[in-house]
């Protein structure tokens, strides 16, 4: 019987498999940064290990830094601390870094596929529940704790059960206005935040073969909001290209070895399932939350949902909590929702074409009084592409504050924050309840939704504005 | 890691379901880079609230948490088991599980075990009734009893051993160091490099 590609590069990886005992997985790389990795450099001193593989190691700030002054002493005792903490555990073991102030700092989701270290075939772990974003090249990529940061760090592998396998087949062609972000949000709302628990989800059929690699990482990204560690899509000519000539990409001989490898990577005809979701692309619009999980969205046309349609009781009463916790009320419609802050970067949506899509409904706009607009470069290299791209012009003449790269307003744990009450509209992956802020209410959008919610001041596509940009065509 | 063989204690019953690990320990609270000290941060936003049920003087000491479906959703934080083994739980009893937080819990010997939503409900329904009714979670027999309810579980011999054992999952890797070398020396040479050593 054929194998998926799940399979396939699980397979690939097993260094020892035993009877009655998970399989013990070879790890590829591993991406660290200052949250959830100093108690596994604790535990190493403790214990007298090294880290095994140096050159399969790779570290970068990203949860902590500001996104202002950074070129002065980080101005929270706390947060300065921690990334002193991995400074000086980086410069003990020997581990590469790419501090705040480096020019390949950024969000370690995004870092490592700019780098060219995110290749197809390859077991990607770190200590963060969004490395699902990595299987966008075929690569078999999950999040992991700190017991397991520590584990890889001295072992370079981790025992690990076998997962499930679910195909999530997107048919047909995504509408015109329709975006990787709605389409993601879309699936979740679908099979829940839980559907995915056990499983790799491995996203196929004809709109996922059409999307770029910066969708594609959008889509995988959101895998762990459905419940799963990880999510993959098969490498085909889209993939080749954006890795060919980065940085860490395999080079002359080596790389026509790892492409016929590559073109290995691809679910076989007859290999099964577990579970198969099958979505029609053409029947999506754009698409939001409402409530305080990411499983609690509806397209933007839609309305508030009524917490009593639910029949499963533990469904309606999480529908009650969020709409009290959101300040919504059952049957308001989704587009009268103002809000106070629109938020664009993240590992989700913090990429160069993200910028893009958002600055091309800003320009010759304006974001609305009252509204304050965050755009937040996910990699230093993003943010450099887009200055010299003019993007930053585009946001800072729209009225928004063009920041330093950084996980920022996601999380929260730098001065990005929402102020209780506040509302926002972010491009980032979780709205749960003081995600971004004590108090905060999050609505998950995508960077089009964002930008022309900035400028309406309430949920909106860009089909809303109506009227053309003051200049248009420039 | 402690060894977990049998516990029995009180309860606390958490009607929600979709407890995310933003909500368990907030991010701020990440910034520590210590194992402890975390308890202060569990469930901070809702313990701001004095009927929130972890403020009830009844539920102060109790050991067992009993939460709704999806408990650990969210962020890969091992912090979350900190924070629930720092205040005092020794065990957590839920109808599911995120992934990551379960793959977390039972690498810190914190015992995270599924039962049937119904066995959940009877479960909130005692020790809603009656705050001093005890849970006893017994992992070498794989049972969870209480007054009235006795529910098998499930989990796999390989962590039920580890578990009750308190071992440590580095140095039983680390047993075949041997096979890891030679899977390294099979690696093609296109697979990518962080540094050149």
């Amino acid at each position: 019987m054929g194998r998926t590609l799940a399979e396939k590069v699980w397979d690939d990886h097993v260094v020892r498999r035993a009877e009655g005992e998970p399989d013990l997985l070879y790890i590829d790389l591993h991406l660290l940064h200052e949250v959830t990795s100093p108690q596994a450099f604790d535990g190493l001193r403790k214990s007298g290990r090294q880290v095994r593989r140096l050159d399969l190691t790779i570290a970068t700030e990203d949860h902590n830094t500001p996104t202002l002054d950074i070129d002065k002493p980080i101005a929270d005792p706390v947060s300065r601390a921690q990334l002193e903490t991995l400074r000086k555990n980086c410069a003990e073991f020997g581990v590469r870094l790419h501090p705040l102030g480096d020019v390949e700092q950024g969000v370690v989701h995004v870092v490592g596929p700019q780098l060219g270290l995110t290749q197809p075939g390859t077991t990607v772990v770190c200590g963060d529940s969004h490395t699902s974003t990595h299987g966008a090249f075929g690569a078999l990529a999950f999040g992991i704790g700190t017991s397991q940061v520590e584990h890889v760090l001295a072992t370079q592998t981790l025992p690990m059960a076998r997962p499930k396998t679910m195909a999530i087949t997107v048919e047909g062609e995504l509408p015109e206005d329709v975006t990787a972000k709605d389409l993601i949000l879309a699936i979740i709302a679908k099979i829940g935040t839980g559907g995915g628990q056990g499983y790799v989800l491995e996203y196929r059929g004809p709109a996922i073969e059409k999307l770029s690699m910066e969708a594609r990482m959008t889509i995988c990204n959101m895998s762990i909001e459905a419940g799963a560690r990880a999510g993959m899509i098969a490498p085909d000519e889209t993939t080749f290209a954006y890795l060919k000539g980065r940085d860490h990409a395999p080079q002359g001989e080596d790389w026509d070895a790892a492409v016929a490898y590559w073109k290995t990577l691809r679910t076989d005809d007859d290999a099964v399932f577990d579970a198969e979701v099958l979505i029609d692309a053409s029947e999506l619009a754009p698409f939001v939350t409402w409530g305080t999980n990411p499983g609690q969205g509806a397209p933007l046309s839609a309305s508030v949902p009524d917490p009593a349609s639910y029949e499963d009781a533990s469904e309606r009463l999480a529908a009650e909590n969020a709409l009290k916790y959101m300040g919504l009320t059952a049957g308001q419609p989704l587009r009268d929702i103002r809000v106070d802050t629109v938020f664009v970067g993240s590992c989700t949506n913090g990429r160069i074409e993200d910028l893009r899509n958002a600055a091309a409904i800003l320009d010759g706009r304006k974001v609305a009084d009252g509204v304050r607009m965050l755009v937040v470069p996910g990699s230093v290299r993003v943010a450099l592409q887009a200055v010299e791209e003019g993007l930053d012009k585009v946001f800072k003449e729209a009225g928004a504050e063009w920041r330093h790269a950084g996980c920022s307003m996601c999380l929260g744990m730098n001065p990005d924050q929402l102020a209780p009450g506040e509302r926002s509209a972010s491009t980032s992956n979780r709205n749960f309840e003081g995600r971004q802020g004590k108090g905060g209410r999050t609505h998950l959008v995508s960077p089009q939704v964002a930008a022309a919610t900035a400028v309406l001041g309430h949920l909106a596509s860009p089909a809303d504005l109506s009227e053309a940009p003051a200049t248009a065509g420039v | 890691m402690e060894a977990f063989t049998t516990h029995t204690g009180r309860a606390v019953p958490l009607r929600r379901s979709n407890v995310d690990t933003d909500q368990i320990i907030p991010a701020h609270w990440l910034k520590k880079v210590t194992r402890d000290g975390f308890e202060d941060g569990l469930f901070e936003a809702w313990r701001k609230d004095p009927e929130f049920i972890l403020n009830r003087p009844e539920r102060q000491g109790a050991t067992v948490l009993v939460a709704g479906p999806d408990f650990g959703t969210g962020s890969s934080r091992e912090h979350a088991v900190w924070a629930l083994q720092n205040y005092g739980f020794k065990t957590v009893i839920s109808s599911r599980f995120a992934d990551i937080f379960r793959g977390n819990s039972l690498k810190n010997g914190l015992l995270t075990v599924v039962l049937d939503q119904k066995v959940v409900d009877a479960l909130w329904e005692l020790t809603e009734t009656d705050p001093q009714a005890e849970i006893t979670v017994d992992l070498e027999d794989r049972q969870v009893r209480a007054q009235g309810i006795t529910a098998d579980f499930e989990l796999d011999e390989n962590a039920r051993w580890r578990l009750l054992n308190g071992l440590d999952d580095i140095s039983i890797t680390l047993r075949n160091e041997a096979d890891i070398a030679a899977y390294e020396a099979e690696r093609p040479s296109y697979k990518p490099r962080t540094v050149q050593v």
